[in-house]
């Protein structure tokens, strides 16, 4: 059983942690690798990996990438809509519940350190993958140098402003 | 049908298909769409130490480890099989400012002047992924989210943190891209 403490640490600083009451089998998790396989697809063949993309898009030089994330808001707001208006559950027959996120000034502080990132590599950490995946594997680099950034953020965490 | 698939997809489309990830994740196992945290979880997995922020279980959190290997995964399969035949087409004003810069490689996704093995251990490998990906991890992790968990499922949640963070990684972006990107070129 997990403890109390265990919970509240993974849910810090975290916003995908809704988890299913019912447990499964470690082989039900293949579901979310067949989901991540068409969102890698959908990542390479719309080009949203690309480094010049992401320039066009922080030069305001094309409206793609606009395009792209303001679909998934309008798309992602719909559906949440829809699920909370008729109740929709779970496959497995839970209610899907949503918390609620609280302000703190690491969104702006993370947000802005993110942003420059996210300029110089062409990648938020979704495409980091797929780049990888596409056989730019120079980008493991990038990768293992993220999970560093993760790593040092956890250390100096409790004296970082918040 | 595959010919047509092979070419890149409008943006449209692609929204489409990024947001629908949202309600499938939820329905499928009751999962907030978010990958940032996977650097998380690797950290929690590999290199806890003593550090706080790594104590927690994070088998119970496989599913978004899984999750990535899929996008990794995808990215094998729609460049092995579904490749795209011509050249990616670049704004040619973006082109134009680029090239200024001392980018003259523009036929794949990834410029080859920036991204390629040869530039590992030069000062243009530092900065672009050293420096780089150390600023996408620590920035996400410290914003609680990346374009994923705060843009895509915060927004559709209509959370404000998550508008504040997204703004955020907007204005940084744009000053990495306008004025830091262009200085550091211009030393290379």
């Amino acid at each position: 059983m997990e403890t109390k403490q265990s919970l509240e640490v993974r849910h810090q600083d975290a916003i995908c942690t809704n988890e299913a009451e019912v447990q499964h089998p470690l082989w039900h998790n293949l579901k979310y690798l067949i989901v991540g396989v068409a969102f890698g697809i959908v990542f390479v063949k719309a080009e949203i990996i690309s480094w010049f993309r992401i320039q066009e898009m922080f030069r305001l030089q094309s409206f793609f990438m606009y395009g792209v994330i303001g679909t998934a808001v309008v798309v992602g707001m719909l559906s949440v809509w829809l699920i909370k208006k008729y109740n929709i559950k779970t496959l497995s027959g839970e209610s899907i519940k949503f918390e609620t996120k609280t302000f703190n000034k690491g969104q702006i502080f993370g947000g802005l350190i993110f942003g420059v990132g996210w300029a110089i590599t062409g990648a938020c950490p979704g495409p980091l993958f797929a780049q990888i995946g596409s056989g730019f594997l120079v980008v493991g680099i990038t990768f293992l140098s993220a999970v560093a950034g993760t790593w040092v953020y956890g250390y100096f965490r409790e004296k970082l402003p918040h | 049908m595959i010919e047509f698939i092979k070419h890149p997809w409008h943006w449209a489309v692609a929204g489409v298909l990024i947001g629908l990830t949202v309600p499938t994740l939820l329905i499928i196992g009751n999962k907030k769409f978010g990958i940032s945290s996977s650097l998380r979880h690797i950290c929690a997995m590999c290199v806890p130490g003593k550090i706080p922020f790594f104590q927690y279980d994070w088998k119970k959190e496989i599913w978004n480890l899984f999750f990535v290997a899929g996008v990794l995964l995808g990215g094998v399969i729609a460049t092995q099989l579904l490749s795209n035949p011509d050249t990616i087409v670049v704004a040619d004003s973006t082109k134009e400012s680029l090239s200024a810069l001392g980018i003259k490689d523009f036929t794949n996704l990834m410029p080859a002047d920036l991204f390629s093995f040869k530039n590992i251990f030069t000062l243009k490998g530092l900065f672009f992924f050293v420096t780089g990906g150390f600023l996408v991890g620590f920035g996400t992790r410290y914003a609680g989210g990346c374009t994923s968990g705060h843009a895509i499922m915060g927004l559709s949640t209509l959370q404000l943190p998550s508008l504040i963070a997204t703004c955020c990684f907007m204005a940084g972006g744009f000053f990495s891209a306008n004025v830091l990107l262009p200085f550091i070129l211009k030393l290379f």
